[in-house]
């Protein structure tokens, strides 16, 4: 397929290089989600006239302008995160209609380096899911297996960049929506540390774990995107004064004899033995390339589960309060029997926010509520340090710790939609990462006996995603799984690109 | 330490949460919240007298910033987004005061 020549940020510079404009690229990629995109409903909205605008600014600029590192690269950005003049809704009926004032950081600076803005991509409602199932406008489909899920929360970014409707995409990690869809979808998610990208125009769920970053089919682009996105940012108090590395260049190195830590003994349970057998060979794998491979403990890993489904839960209560009908998009239409300002508010929350979104709600008000904030709230958050200590303390011997992304690969649509508990438990190796802030990557290692993606996660010690990069590109150069593509992405056309293959220099 | 959750409690934190729910919601919430509430009890075995709580995974001095006056949004880019509004500028509301 034409299409397999123009699937990364290397092939659109390298098209570029060889005479390719950014309206050209851009087209090729709204002609392949015209075709691609009603299978899997990736996105929920395509920004089509506003790309075309924009590439052909960037076009009409480029020769004045110096090189930008992302000249004409389309960008999918979940839509949790504000883009302005384009409508962003968390997927939720309660910001129906929501067209933000302004730009995220993230977006102002995607843009500022000649990327361009293709569309929103489905989550699962104000990020909150693994699934992508609650989504007021349906589920996205799995690319590998139309049956099964994406993931979540970030399912339309992850699906997006599988099935090549995007080279690149953005998505948020609150517990693992970047790192699990990623894995789900057999592509690379990544969460960088805490601070190091900004939060502001992320619409917030829990604001002491939330991070925007990048979802790409090769570490190098993830690394490309990543650069872009980082920074301080004045509008985001947490974001941190921490140096940016140059993350692409860091990638022309290798590092000597790294330790990577493999923590076995939390695996033993609930890891179905087939994604058991993908993360083993992956483990070997990056020995046989030079790794050596210790065991480390972290005794504390288990409880990662219930701490962050009462912190993220407790944080959300307190942010999803703004949404009252008032201010924003959605309100709910007069009821003549009780006209006051209260039952506008409870009835305005009762139509706009769907289940998941209310149980979050109230497991959250519950946490924080008169007589339980001690037993609950106060006691995961004091977990929560048990759980950092044994991160810190495994990072005195290890350069990363790799473990699988999640227990299981993609499940049925549908098959846990009325289980939430069965749900939350599947982020139980991802949601570490962000109660401590700490860079984790997602990489596809693998197929399991269904054919389905598995991911191996490596986490990393804070501001230290270079390694991590580092690491996963070595892994990559001894098993590059992106190279297949998902059975859907080779149903989307081609497009008019064919013949014109300028990748690789044959146009 | 409760592990049980009564209808009651569900409506009372519905309330607090500002949140209407039916009584076919109650009856799912209550089952499901307090399934998920059992599983958290397993924190309750951990020892952790004198942990200091974790609010921020990262720790970092307050930012501060000379308080100047900066270019803001207009009036009608702020107000676009209400649902109901007036010109003049007011989120238009339900009588509040009788």
């Amino acid at each position: 397929m034409a299409g397999s020549s123009l699937q990364t940020i290397t092939d659109i510079r390298s098209a570029i290089e060889h005479g390719a404009t950014a309206v050209e690229i851009c087209q090729h990629f709204l002609d392949r989600i015209t075709s691609g995109n009603a299978s899997i409903h990736a996105f929920t909205q395509v920004a089509a006239d506003k790309a075309l605008q924009s590439a052909q600014e960037i076009d009409r600029r480029r020769p004045h302008d110096p090189a930008l590192p992302l000249v004409g690269v389309p960008v999918a950005v979940k839509d949790n995160i504000c883009t302005q003049g384009i409508e962003t809704t968390a997927s939720s009926r309660i910001l129906k209609g929501f067209i933000p004032p302004y730009d995220a950081t993230a977006i102002e600076r995607l843009t500022r380096a000649g990327a361009i803005i293709l569309g929103k991509t489905n989550c699962d409602e104000f990020a909150m899911g693994s699934t992508t199932e609650h989504s007021v406008s349906g589920p996205t489909k799995n690319p590998w297996d139309l049956d099964r899920v994406p993931g979540g929360s970030s399912g339309g970014s992850a699906a997006a960049v599988a099935a090549r409707l995007a080279p690149v995409a953005l998505g948020s990690d609150t517990g693992g929506s970047i790192r699990q869809p990623a894995a789900f979808c057999g592509i690379v998610g990544l969460k960088p540390t805490y601070g190091r990208v900004s939060r502001y125009g992320l619409l917030a769920f829990a604001s002491s774990l939330d991070q925007i970053g990048p979802f790409a089919l090769t570490v190098t682009d993830a690394a490309i995107l990543l650069e872009v996105i980082a920074g301080q940012d004045p509008h985001d108090a947490t974001s941190s004064a921490e140096v940016v590395p140059e993350f692409e260049a860091a990638l022309t190195r290798t590092l000597s004899s790294p330790t990577i830590g493999v923590p076995w003994r939390i695996l033993e349970d609930g890891l179905d033995s087939s994604a058991m057998r993908t993360f083993s060979a992956a483990v070997n794998t990056m020995e046989a390339a030079g790794a050596t491979i210790v065991e480390v403990s972290l005794p504390h890993a288990k409880y990662a589960v219930p701490v962050y489904y009462l912190i993220a839960p407790a944080e959300a209560s307190s942010n999803l309060a703004r949404y009252d009908g008032i201010r924003y998009a959605y309100r709910a239409s007069d009821d003549a029997a009780d006209t006051s300002l209260g039952h506008l508010y409870n009835r305005t929350r009762h139509d706009g926010f769907g289940d998941e979104v209310k149980r979050r709600i109230m497991l959250g008000t519950y946490a924080l509520s008169a007589g339980y904030y001690d037993a609950y709230y106060l006691k995961a958050q004091q977990v929560r340090t048990l759980i950092k200590d044994d991160y810190d303390n495994a990072f005195k011997q290890v350069d990363a710790i790799a473990m699988p992304t999640t227990p299981t690969t993609a499940f049925k649509l549908g098959e846990l939609s009325d289980d939430p508990l069965e749900l939350y438990l599947g982020d139980v190796f991802t949601a570490s990462a962000n109660l401590t802030g700490l860079p984790a990557i997602s990489l596809p290692c693998g197929r399991d006996d269904s054919n389905l993606p598995v991911g191996l996660q490596l986490v990393g010690r804070a501001f230290d995603e270079a390694t991590l990069l580092q690491l996963g590109l070595g892994y990559e150069q001894q098993a590059p799984w992106w190279r297949n593509s998902p059975p859907a992405a080779t149903t989307a056309s081609p497009s008019h690109y064919t013949g014109r293959d300028f990748a690789n220099g044959k146009g | 330490m409760p592990t049980t959750l009564t209808k009651t409690e569900v409506k009372r934190i519905a309330a607090l949460a500002r949140l209407e729910l039916s009584e076919s919601d109650v009856d799912r919430f209550t089952g499901q919240l307090a399934e998920i509430l059992a599983y958290f009890d397993q924190l309750q075995q951990i020892d952790t007298t004198g942990i200091t709580a974790t609010t921020h995974p990262v720790n970092s001095a307050p930012v501060m910033r000379d308080d100047e006056a900066r270019p803001s949004m207009t009036l009608n880019e702020t107000m676009a987004n209400a649902p109901d509004s007036d010109p003049s500028g007011l989120f238009r509301v339900p009588k509040v005061i009788g």
